[in-house]
């Protein structure tokens, strides 16, 4: 497929990614940097010092109104109902199957505030948008305005063991005090942010929320505070090799419309017992009949090719799945892997083979995640 | 960087430098900086024979696998083994440490029908864009 460029979104930082000499890319509609000085190099950063992401591309839902946590609880996953002003929780958007149409956060707004915003991914906003107007209209009785405000906002990343320290140098609002999974409101270089401890990398840091026309302000400081401490921007290449080692999901990958979260590995997500919610007599039925399938990480045994999505997956000859995600290492320096395959064929140190250009791989399935940072 | 005057180069951008009817082969600048980081390559056996147009090794970014493809029909005199097992020389010297395989050629006119490193210039700057 090739993608006029005249018809791709920008975020507000692209000159700023073009300046910085970045690969521009197409990517789910939108032109976005997929690497700077290398994959390899930022992955580095990100792990020993502290890498910054320009996420304009993905989407922000605001729900309001005096049903918004009944609507939440009908349309996600997750049980929100726990949620403290500031606090958000992982969760899915799910179909009627019980499979799932986009993974998001769900957050509380900060004291003061009313209502939630949840993050989307950028290729699923409108069809999430869509999807919550639609179950709007299946449910009446519920008071609620759902609204995309993705136009409005930009979005920024910092991760890294140097995250909180560079962050400091740019905010009087006292950081350290934001749990993991929370957010506060406060100035950052100057401008009104909302800043979450959350992220996508397996590693600590911080995700703000500005509006389009002032993240850019934020960027250039941080990008100032943080070079000291080897502070890098951050491509999506880097972006994805470093979520997978955190084994964390990528929407199209190793979830869809017709992966259950339990096949996913995703079953923490789901709370079966907080009231009925869209999905869930299907995701009960799985989790009760157990899932046919399950995602397992493996890696390959010594140098070989490197597994990639949809590769297929077999043992003793017989294909038992495919491949979801693969990609080389950069911090085990070697090949690693997700796979959804048949459950009987499921567990850690056992073989499996993916098949790469026609030729079978040796690989082991191992626990994952792949990488966890220490504490 | 320009690439070197004393090598040849096909349209998938492999080069090519010609020793009597012996050439070796290797990937140029241009497709190195394209492909990234590279963590992977396989290569074909000594003795093996090749085609031009034809696939006869593969290399591995961390994004994505790509086929080298045989500017000449030949058989494989040598492989370097070195870059197998350290393929990110691939990046550092694509143009001397890293070449690829040294290869008999069958049919030495077809030589004539490679780029020069003048036409290849142009060529990879029109597929920059």
């Amino acid at each position: 497929m090739t993608v006029s460029v005249d018809s791709l979104k920008q975020t507000a930082l692209l000159d700023r990614h073009k300046a910085l000499g970045a690969r521009i890319v197409p990517f789910a509609g939108w032109e976005m940097p997929v690497q700077y000085e290398g994959i390899l190099a930022e992955h580095r950063a990100v792990r020993t010092a502290a890498g910054l992401f320009d996420l304009g591309h993905m989407g922000q839902v605001e729900i309001t109104g005096p049903d918004a946590l009944p609507f939440l609880q009908y349309t996600t996953t997750n049980d929100v109902a726990s949620l403290e002003p500031g606090e958000a929780k992982y969760g899915l958007l799910p179909n009627d199957a019980g499979g799932v149409v986009d993974d998001i956060i769900v957050y509380r707004a900060p004291a003061g505030n009313d209502g939630y915003m949840v993050c989307v991914n950028a290729s699923n906003t409108d069809k999430d948008v869509a999807w919550w107007q639609e179950l709007r209209g299946r449910r009446p009785d519920l008071d609620v305005a759902v609204r995309d405000v993705s136009p409005e906002l930009g979005m920024i990343a910092i991760q890294g063991p140097r995250a909180e320290a560079i962050v400091k140098r740019v905010t009087d609002v006292p950081v350290e005090e934001i749990d993991d999974f929370s957010w506060r409101a406060g100035k950052v270089a100057g401008v009104e942010a909302r800043i979450a401890r959350t992220g996508y990398t397996g590693e600590d840091g911080f995700e703000f929320y500005a509006p389009n026309d002032q993240v850019g302000l934020i960027w250039d400081a941080l990008m100032d505070a943080g070079q000291p401490d080897g502070l890098a921007p951050i491509g999506l290449g880097a972006r994805d090799t470093l979520r997978l080692e955190a084994r964390m999901p990528l929407y199209g990958q190793e979830l869809g419309d017709d992966i259950s979260p339990y096949e996913a590995g995703l079953g923490w997500a789901v709370s079966l017992t907080k009231g009925d919610f869209v999905g869930r007599e299907a995701m009960a039925k799985v989790k009760q009949d157990k899932p046919k399938r399950r995602t397992v990480g493996f890696t390959t045994v010594g140098r070989t090719a490197a597994p990639r999505t949809h590769y297929p997956v077999a043992v003793g000859g017989v294909e038992v799945g495919e491949v979801t995600s693969g990609a080389f290492s950069p911090t085990l320096q070697q090949n690693i892997g997700l796979a959804l395959i048949d459950r009987e064929f499921a567990g850690v140190d056992k073989p499996l083979q993916v098949i790469v250009r026609g030729k079978p791989v040796e690989a082991v399935q191992v626990k994952t995640p792949f990488y966890k940072r220490e504490r | 960087m320009s690439a070197p005057e004393n090598l040849k180069f096909t349209k998938t951008h492999e080069w090519v430098r010609v020793e009597d009817d012996v050439v070796t082969v290797g990937i140029a600048d241009f497709a190195q900086q394209e492909l990234g980081d590279i963590t992977y390559l396989e290569l074909p056996d000594v003795g093996s024979s090749i085609s031009a147009g034809e696939p006869f090794g593969v290399v591995e970014s961390v994004k994505a696998a790509s086929d080298i493809y045989s500017p000449l029909d030949g058989e494989v005199l040598e492989r370097n083994d070195g870059v197998v097992d350290a393929p990110e020389a691939i990046n550092a010297s694509p143009y001397d440490d890293a070449w690829l395989i040294k290869v008999r050629v069958t049919d030495p006119a077809q030589i004539e029908s490679l780029m020069d490193s003048g036409e290849y210039d142009t060529f990879a700057a029109s597929a920059a864009h």
